[in-house]
């Protein structure tokens, strides 16, 4: 009989539940909180949540064409998130397991982001770059789970981003047709400013240079030219610690995940990057790239497969998971 | 400049790093390393430039410093900031990443405490490394002893925080490609670290790498609901 796992993800502004059978892809259901004004709000978001929750399910079952009997198990991101959001998905998946009598699966967020990245584009062992709106983290699997090589010793890229073009009063919205503000707001620019450029270790650090850029917009120059020299400076930092990891690993295909592979300047440092190294790039498309629900269904399954489940009443939320304590036994198969 | 001009040898690559290639040759008869690095196309030039040229003036200047501080690492024989190239003394030995895993227990102590000697000797002595990681230490076939290299990162700087970044950074490095071994080199690192910057500033160092790891997630979110 074939494998039908439910996912449901809400670590931080989407709520959604995704259905897999097998490698197959048969519900993917979004709810998306859009702050007014400003970042996001927790317990807002989980508020939301709480409204749309159970109608998103019966949605996701629906599309699917199945209903809640055939499921195989139910998959849940526990963490790593924001607690007042993890919070809600965590009761929903519970509730449905025990009501349903099936196996509760344990999905860590972060993981989930690499398993559905590797679904979506078949790279098999690669260095994985994530850059979202709360991680940005560098990482490759050695025995046994995947190692941390690098990460941001202070804020997100994402964020980073976001914080600018908010503080500049370009956004929200962050994202217009696809294009971050940050992005659209550097096409018009030419000229490089001086702006701490941070790289220490395989790590990076954008507090500075948000700091430094809020300056210089304040001090008069030219909004486009800062815009620019942000987006050229994050973005460089970024593709070296890439590189400097992919040296350090030796893997031979380079994965970016997370909302922000969906812009196209870094992408194309990213290629100039991977051929003069001669490594596989594969940039996660942005459909998947983003928060889904999908992507714990899809890493639910292949961890219900190797034995990965967790009693209701065990399964709290873990809101500093980190990828690096996680098993993954289905590694390779 | 990049022939070994007098000493009849050619320069072979020894290795490319992520940021440089190496070259092994002779320079005034001495067995040498050519750090030579190369422009990143993906970056803007003029950032480009910016970046190599302060990098291997901070590598060739902290080098300097750090030898002066009582930590093993390749003599400096030639800089030029503009052309990206250091030329310093060859190391002959292995890389503390290829063969830590695989040395006995009591050797692996011996050798992190030393490493980490030679780490707080560098943060006594107000530079930080930078790029703390077992990629970027030799240790020396001949006596044993461990060389700290690859200084390009390297700044100079007091702060706890800056210090409790190079701990970070070695602290990762054993969890990704050590972590059989992790826990007790950790602990020898320390111990030689601990020895030489006393007992408080330890204390302070491995306060702040905790705090340095609970890091990323939302910090923003985190500080306006916090304060
Ligand atoms: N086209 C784009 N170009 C650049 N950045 C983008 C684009 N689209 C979205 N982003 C950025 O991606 C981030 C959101 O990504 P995503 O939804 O994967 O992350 P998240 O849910 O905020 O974080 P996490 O994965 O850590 O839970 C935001 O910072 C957003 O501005
Ligand atoms: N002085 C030296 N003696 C011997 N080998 C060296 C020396 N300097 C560098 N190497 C070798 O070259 C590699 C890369 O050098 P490194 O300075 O770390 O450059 P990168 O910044 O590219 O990592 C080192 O890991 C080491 O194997
Ligand atoms: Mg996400
Ligand atoms: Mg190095």
């Amino acid at each position: 009989m074939k494998t039908i796992v439910l996912g449901v993800e809400s670590t931080a502004h989407t709520f959604g539940v995704g259905i897999v059978k097998e490698r197959e892809i048969i519900a993917d259901t979004r709810y998306r909180y859009e702050p007014e004004k400003g970042g996001i709000h927790p317990r807002e978001a989980a508020l939301y949540f709480m409204n749309i929750g159970p109608s998103a399910i019966s949605e996701a079952l629906r599309s699917a064409g199945i209903s809640a009997r055939d499921l195989t198990g139910v998959a849940v991101a526990l963490g790593p998130g924001l607690g007042p959001c993890l919070r809600v998905g965590a009761t929903h998946a519970r509730a449905m397991a025990a009501y349903l009598n099936k196996p509760l699966i344990p999905v860590n967020h972060a993981v989930a982001h690499i398993e559905v990245g590797k679904l979506v584009t078949n790279v098999k062992d690669p260095l994985i770059v994530y850059l979202s709106g709360g991680n940005t983290l560098i990482a490759a699997f050695n025995e046994g789970r995947y190692r941390v090589f690098g990460e941001t010793l202070d804020i997100a890229l994402g964020n980073f981003m976001d914080t600018f073009v908010r503080e500049i009063g370009l956004a929200p919205p962050y994202v217009v047709n696809g294009v971050h503000q940050l992005d659209r707001c550097a096409e018009k620019g030419k000229e490089l400013i001086d702006l701490p450029y941070v790289v220490k270790g395989q790590d990076v650090s954008f507090s500075g240079l948000l700091t430094a850029a809020l300056r210089a917009v304040r001090r008069g120059v030219p909004i486009e030219n800062v815009c620019y020299s942000v987006r050229e400076i994050a973005y460089s930092a970024i593709v070296e610690v890439s590189e400097r990891a992919l040296v350090h690993t030796d893997k031979k295909e380079v994965l970016v995940v997370g909302g922000v592979a969906a812009s196209k300047y870094l992408k194309e440092k990213f290629e100039i990057m991977s051929s003069s190294r001669g490594v596989e790039l594969a940039i996660v498309p942005p459909k998947y790239a983003v928060d889904n629900g999908v992507m714990i269904a899809w890493t639910g399954l292949l961890a219900f497969k190797s034995g990965i489940t967790i009693e209701p009443e065990r399964a709290y939320v873990r809101q500093r998971w980190r990828l690096d304590d996680v098993d993954i036994p289905w590694f390779g198969q | 400049m990049l022939t070994s001009r007098g000493s009849g040898s050619e320069l072979e690559v020894l290795a490319v790093g992520a940021e440089a290639v190496l070259l092994k040759g002779y320079f005034l008869g001495i067995k040498s390393v050519y750090k030579v690095r190369v422009p990143k196309p993906y970056r803007n030039p003029k950032l480009d430039l910016k970046v190599r040229r302060e990098r291997t003036s901070a590598e060739a200047k902290h080098m300097i410093s750090a030898r002066r501080g009582g930590v093993n690492s390749p003599y400096i024989l030639l800089v030029d900031p503009d052309a990206g190239v250091i030329v310093m003394e060859y190391i002959e030995g292995d890389l503390l990443r290829n063969i830590l895993n695989s040395l006995p227990e009591c050797r692996a102590c011996t050798l992190l405490e030393h490493i980490g000697i030679m780490a707080g000797r560098l943060h006594n002595e107000g530079i930080v490394h930078g790029d703390l990681t077992t990629s970027n230490i030799i240790v020396c076939r001949r006596i044993g002893k461990p060389y700290l290299i690859d200084f390009g990162l390297a700044r100079a700087s007091e702060d706890i925080e800056d210090r409790g970044v190079d701990v970070h950074l070695f602290l990762r490095s054993l969890e990704s490609v050590h972590f059989r071994v992790k826990d007790m080199a950790f602990r020898c690192f320390l111990n030689g670290y601990g020895k030489v910057v006393g007992e408080e500033n330890l204390t302070k160092v491995v306060n702040k790498v905790k705090e340095i790891r609970l890091r990323g997630r939302y910090v923003e979110e985190r500080r306006r609901r916090h304060h």
